[in-house]
């Protein structure tokens, strides 16, 4: 027998099949899980980005010309003890991510399919068609609007868990603001005069919606990725984009005679109810960090001070729209009020006080 | 009932084009008037012209179609169980993916990000749609990896390895060059990294070997599981070359971009190949025991893929734009893989250096010597004897190879710029860069590192490029130290605290298993560091003989 012939041919390669050291060590064992069991998105997600201060060895190896390394605290001004403490309440990786929008797609996909066949679009009454495509078609923008700043915050976190909860936010609200598009795109192959351009001209003109846009560029325009994912999440949803979409379509929809507006906007709602819970976990941690939560309460308060008063600005402006149905079935103040109770109940969970912003 | 009568024709209903569709989305964007969109990272590049969308998808059709994919991938690792794949699989070639799976999930997720770098840059909505479906695309690759990875873990016979993946990959010598990979799709000139190092080349040209070629190779050694979940991922990557292409069409048509575009694509050509064909050459090559003599060696599935069909076909065409494309460097790269054995000579460097990884290499056997000679001729007069010296050396109570004299190997440099070891002797080089030497593997690398990431290109301010940090030669981090030392810092210690993750072989039975103790009394050293204590003319006598190379000694 030659020496390179001395190998061992081992009968099977399936766990258990042979007994010795490490045979038996069979979870990631690199991270610390939130529970006593490491999570299947926590497998997925946790220490995949890496860190110098975890295992990093080399550092990072690539730096901007000005010396900013590949990923860097500095990009927000919250600061955090343990930035990996952070799992995503909705603990999503890929599979549960598409299942959930291919659900979403599917469900939209039945209510217009079986709408339309049943002819529904044309029983719409003649001014609520006229508020889908002024209103429904601009408030799309916001949603695209939201989604393209959340695409890029979701570079700038320090760990993975934050740029998976940033980067699944971005996808709902870009699928979202699809959502409406072909969804008005269809109803205009039912609905004779119906204007597709009519949605953007407001967004970009109309009295109304200025509010709305200005909030919603200052977004976009933000360089701080968590201020952008505070402002989607904690400021701009529960004051403007709830208030619109539940307190407004999702009410009114079915007094005129529409039970497809409502299913197909209610997607959203449920979208934001998982990106909620994603971002008051953040935040809250953020506030409660030993070392830097003063700091951080300070800061998310300036943070809705700033943006509380344009989201506020918007909703005032938008009031006029709650006039347009011929079936009044919601008030503007009532709905208002309403949103500004989610928006203490949110930073009450958070743990900072919004009383400066909302009860002027 | 009658034959013309479906259920297609019974449900159908008048629906918006394909065309309609995606203009009505790609109009969701709009120039913002009250306040500008946040500053990205910056480009030296100017992009005028509005890229298209070829792939011409919506989300609505997106979602649906890759939870179908993801159904038929999770269904078919179901299938691989319950048919007892792991009875079946090869250990020699699950060994590797232990190095393969630590390496290539953090590249895929800064692909995701790199999509905020280009999808801000560029002008119009459009091709945002298609950026944000990569984005989400490169989320379900990293993810999906990760999940593979645990369930190779779960069910292999030998998860030390698996366990300590990402903790590995962030220290491991050798998943430094996929660290160079993924840091450099995102970090530096926005369209250098996100668009022409990521998707112009890494996944135009060089996925095609990554995740066609390798998944064949893995299910000829029994593993049906890579292929099903790289095939899957493989398929998002048409949407990705699309949209290289298409940013890189709003790019070549103006020409002040052309010199950082034959820049960029000199580069990222080079360090693709220097990365992905050591990676990956050694995982098809060595991997492997198959040893049918009619498959494809890497080398021609490396002309069928990077030279037919990346070369000829996608970077040629570029030259009717106006721009230099570098075909010395797509010879030099071919001759590198046939004539100067640059894989055989990575699977040395990890062999060599197997006590400080954390998968295990068994030695090559008569019957690959067989099969190299026949597609390699020549490969056993120059390695032959050496992997006879890994056989004898793989057992406990021998010195282990890294410092068994006997054998007549030279530890390499490492490659200051694409960081793996300068492997083909007679090409190694230095410079000062800063004031600072270092240490080369090719021409290419050296120009990469002192010309390509600097502050100018030959006269032209670039001030959005990246530059190379860090402590990019491994081994200066244990310059000094005990090698037991070293891999108990590593992490790379199984769970009974002594048996070491690695071993030279594939036996599974504690008493032929390396531990600390057996690789104690050996101290590690830094090439460079040392290098750099010469004199000038003390290092162009020390290069000289570095590039002579060195002979193997016959095994008696």
């Amino acid at each position: 027998m030659s020496v390179t012939e001395t190998q061992t041919i081992q009968k099977s390669g399936a766990a258990g099949s042979a007994k010795f050291a490490g045979s038996d060590s069979r979870k990631y064992n690199y991270f610390e899980p939130k529970g006593r069991k490491a999570s299947h998105y926590e497998d997925m997600t946790v220490d995949v980005q890496p860190d110098p201060e975890r295992y990093l060895l080399q550092d990072w190896i690539i730096n901007f010309a000005d010396g900013t390394p590949t990923y860097d605290k500095t990009w927000t001004a919250l600061k955090s003890s343990n930035w990996h403490q952070f799992r995503a309440i909705d603990q999503e990786w890929e599979r549960t991510h598409y299942q959930r929008q291919s659900t979403i797609v599917g469900m939209i996909s039945n209510v217009i399919e079986n709408g339309r066949r049943s002819g529904a679009p044309g029983r719409f009454d003649r001014a609520w068609v006229k508020v889908l495509t002024d209103h429904l078609g601009a408030y799309k923008h916001a949603e695209f609007g939201l989604g393209t700043a959340t695409m890029q915050a979701q570079r700038y976190g320090y760990t993975q868990m934050i740029n998976n909860a940033i980067l699944t936010n971005s996808s709902y609200k870009l699928r979202f603001s699809q959502d409406l598009t072909l969804y008005l795109g269809e109803l205009a192959l039912d609905i004779e005069g119906f204007d597709q351009e009519a949605g953007k001209q407001h967004w970009l003109e109309d009295p109304v919606w200025q509010g709305t846009r200005q909030a919603i560029e200052t977004v976009m325009g933000t360089s701080d990725f968590l201020e952008q994912y505070f402002v989607t999440n904690i400021v701009f949803e529960p004051l403007v984009g709830e208030l619109f979409r539940s307190g407004f379509i999702m009410q009114m929809a079915a007094a005129q005679n529409d039970f497809m507006t409502p299913a197909v906007v209610s997607a959203a709602e449920g979208d934001y109810e998982r990106n909620l819970a994603n971002a008051v976990e953040l935040f809250h941690l953020l506030v409660l960090d030993e070392t830097h939560g003063e700091h951080n309460r300070k800061l998310l308060i300036s943070w809705m001070n700033k943006h509380g008063a344009l989201a506020l600005l918007a909703a005032h402006q938008l009031q006029p729209i709650w006039s347009q149905p011929r079936v009044k079935a919601a008030q503007f103040t009532d709905v208002l009020d309403l949103a500004k109770n989610r928006a203490r109940a949110i930073a009450a969970e958070i743990g900072f006080d919004v009383r400066a912003t909302l009860d002027q | 009932m009658p034959d013309s009568l479906t259920l297609n024709k019974i449900t159908a209903q008048r629906g918006m084009s394909i065309n309609e569709a995606t203009r009505r989305v790609a109009d969701l964007g709009w120039t913002p008037s009250y306040v500008q969109e946040a500053m990205t990272f910056p480009t030296d590049y100017k992009i005028k012209k509005t890229p298209r969308d070829p792939m011409k998808q919506v989300l609505r059709s997106y979602f649906p179609m890759q939870e179908e994919k993801d159904n038929r991938v999770y269904g078919a690792l179901d299938a691989a169980l319950r048919g007892d794949m792991f009875r079946n699989v090869e250990p020699r070639w699950v060994e590797w993916m232990k190095l393969f799976l630590a390496i290539i999930p953090f590249p895929e997720i800064s692909a995701a990000r790199s999509m905020a770098m280009v999808g801000r840059l560029a002008p119009g909505e459009e091709l945002r749609t298609g950026f944000a479906m990569q984005m989400v695309d490169e989320f379900r690759h990293s993810t999906i990896q990760m999940n593979l990875k645990k369930w190779y873990m779960e069910n292999y016979i030998d998860p030390a390895g698996f366990d300590i993946t990402e903790a590995a990959f962030g220290k491991c010598y050798a998943s430094t060059i996929g660290r160079q990979f993924a840091e450099g799709f995102v970090t530096g000139d926005a369209i250098t990294s996100a668009n022409i190092y990521l998707t112009v080349v890494a996944e135009t040209a060089f996925t095609n070997t990554l995740f066609v070629a390798m998944p064949s190779e893995a299910a000829r050694n029994g593993d049906y599981a890579l292929p099903t979940v790289f095939l899957s991922v493989q398929s998002d990557e048409s949407r990705h070359i699309g949209n290289g292409h298409s940013l890189l069409m709003s790019l070549i048509n103006d020409p002040d971009n052309h010199l950082l575009l034959e820049r960029d694509l000199k580069y990222a050509f080079w360090q693709n190949h220097a990365i992905v064909d050591a990676a990956i050459g050694t995982f098809v090559e060595y991997g492997t025991t198959n040893r049918d003599r009619n498959k494809e060696s890497y080398a021609e599935l490396w002309h069928r893929w990077i030279y037919e069909d990346y070369y000829r076909t996608y970077m040629l065409p570029l030259e009717k734009y106006g721009i230099k494309i570098h075909h010395d460097d797509v010879a030099a790269a071919w001759d590198r893989i046939v004539k100067n054995h640059y894989v055989h000579y990575t699977a040395q460097f990890f062999s060599v250096g197997w006590p400080v990884n954390f998968w295990r290499i068994e030695a090559q056997t008569d019957r690959d010597f067989e099969w190299f000679e026949h597609k390699y001729p020549g490969w056993y007069t120059k390695f032959g004897e050496y992997w006879k010296w890994y056989a004898k050396l793989s057992h406990k109570g021998e010195t282990n190879i890294l410092f068994n004299t006997d054998t007549g190997y030279v530890y390499p440099h490492r490659c200051w710029s694409c960081m793996v070891p300068c492997l083909i002797r007679e090409d190694f080089c230095y410079d000062e860069v800063d004031g600072k030497t270092y240490t080369y593997c090719s021409e290419t690398c050296r120009w990469t590192h002192k010309v390509a990431f600097a502050a100018e290109y030959e006269g032209r301010p670039t001030p959005a490029m990246g530059r190379f940090s860090g402590r990019r030669e491994w081994e200066s981090c244990y310059d000094g130290w005990d090698l037991a030392d070293a891999i108990t810092d590593l992490g790379f210690v199984r769970n009974d605290g002594k048996t070491l993750v690695p071993q030279p072989h594939l036996h599974f039975d504690d008493s032929k298993m390396w531990t600390l103790d057996d690789v104690r009394g050996h101290t590690l050293g830094s090439p460079l560091m040392n290098f750099r204590k010469l004199s000038v003319e003390e290092k162009e006598k020390a290069a000289a003989e570095y590039r002579k190379g060195f002979v193997i000694n016959a095994l008696n």
